[in-house]
């Protein structure tokens, strides 16, 4: 997943979790990067009509960036699915992070052939849990 | 969350390498039932070059996991058992509706493992630490293998060619 779809999925879960514009502080927050590595970025995202960010208010995706943000949630929920169910990584959530940059569109909808993924994905990917509230985690969690 | 294509830890190398021996089965086990999915009458019309593919793709995919098996052998863990990966594909198979389809669908395989190791290979590069088995030996055995991805996706789109 490249790093633009990195951002759209965390504006798309910052908006959820704030119930508003996403500020630059949780974004940075979630990307663990600095606020004004977001603000660029996020000019940029602008520039290509994925968001539009207004000052001292926060981040909104357009409906475009939605798209692209559905997308890579559900990229990324391919990757905790797989992490958790077929190779049975407890950490899968930490894990997850750390390797949805690697993995890209077309290698997981190949993954997305093996585990079982619910129609509604990715409405069902709970932001403040950062997982599917389906997901059967190993170890019960 | 981890921005930007770096690999710079034994954990995050090993699930990327266990990641390409599932793609590596997943190839394997969807190769043999593309052949046992063809109804009589087809697969009578399949021809030997078809045949001869997938069964290559099978043995290539069979040599390049007992290759990645090795390094991840050498991290301390574990893969997934071919069985239980081809269960879960038998679980999901959905037939080509024909040959074209099931060559097409071979070349999403070869491709994507291609972009799969290729991205891998990025990724390891653009970090400079060392791993818990040689990192050399890990670039050269997936650079080999991205060049055999290379080569087989080569190969089906020749075949496809021919039989346009």
């Amino acid at each position: 997943m490249n790093t633009a779809d990195q951002y759209l999925k965390a504006v798309y879960l910052a908006q959820s979790l704030e119930d508003g514009p996403a500020s630059t502080g949780m974004l940075a927050e979630m990307l663990e990067v600095s606020p004004a590595s977001v603000n660029e970025m996020i000019g940029k995202l602008e520039q290509r009509g994925l968001v539009d960010h207004e000052k001292y208010k926060g981040t909104r995706l357009t409906d475009e960036g939605l798209e692209r943000a559905h997308h890579a949630l559900q990229t990324y929920c391919i990757i905790e699915r797989f992490l958790a169910n077929v190779l049975e990584v407890e950490r899968f959530r930490e894990e997850a992070r750390a390797i949805e940059s690697v993995i890209d569109d077309t290698v997981a909808e190949r993954l997305d052939t093996i585990i079982d993924r619910r129609p509604e994905c990715p409405d069902c990917f709970d932001a403040e849990a950062d997982r599917c509230v389906f997901l059967e985690a190993p170890g019960g969690e | 969350m981890s921005l930007g294509q770096r690999v710079s830890t034994d954990q995050q190398l090993t699930r990327l390498l266990q990641i390409a021996v599932v793609l590596e089965e997943v190839v394997e086990s969807r190769a043999a039932h593309h052949l046992d999915s063809l109804p009589e009458s087809e697969r009578a019309e399949v021809d030997e070059e078809v045949e001869e593919l997938l069964a290559e793709a099978g043995v290539e995919s069979a040599d390049h996991r007992e290759r990645l098996e090795a390094l991840i052998e050498e991290l301390d863990a574990e893969t997934v058992p071919y069985d239980e990966i081809n269960d879960l594909v038998a679980a999901r198979y959905g037939p080509p509706a024909d040959t074209d389809g099931v060559l097409y669908d071979q070349l999403c395989s070869e491709e994507t493992a291609y972009k799969f190791y290729d991205d891998l290979i990025e990724a390891i590069e653009a970090s400079e630490v060392s791993f818990g088995v040689d990192r050399e030996r890990v670039l050269r055995t997936l650079r080999e293998i991205r060049e055999e991805e290379r080569e087989g996706a080569e190969e089906v789109t020749e075949l496809m060619d021919r039989r346009a």
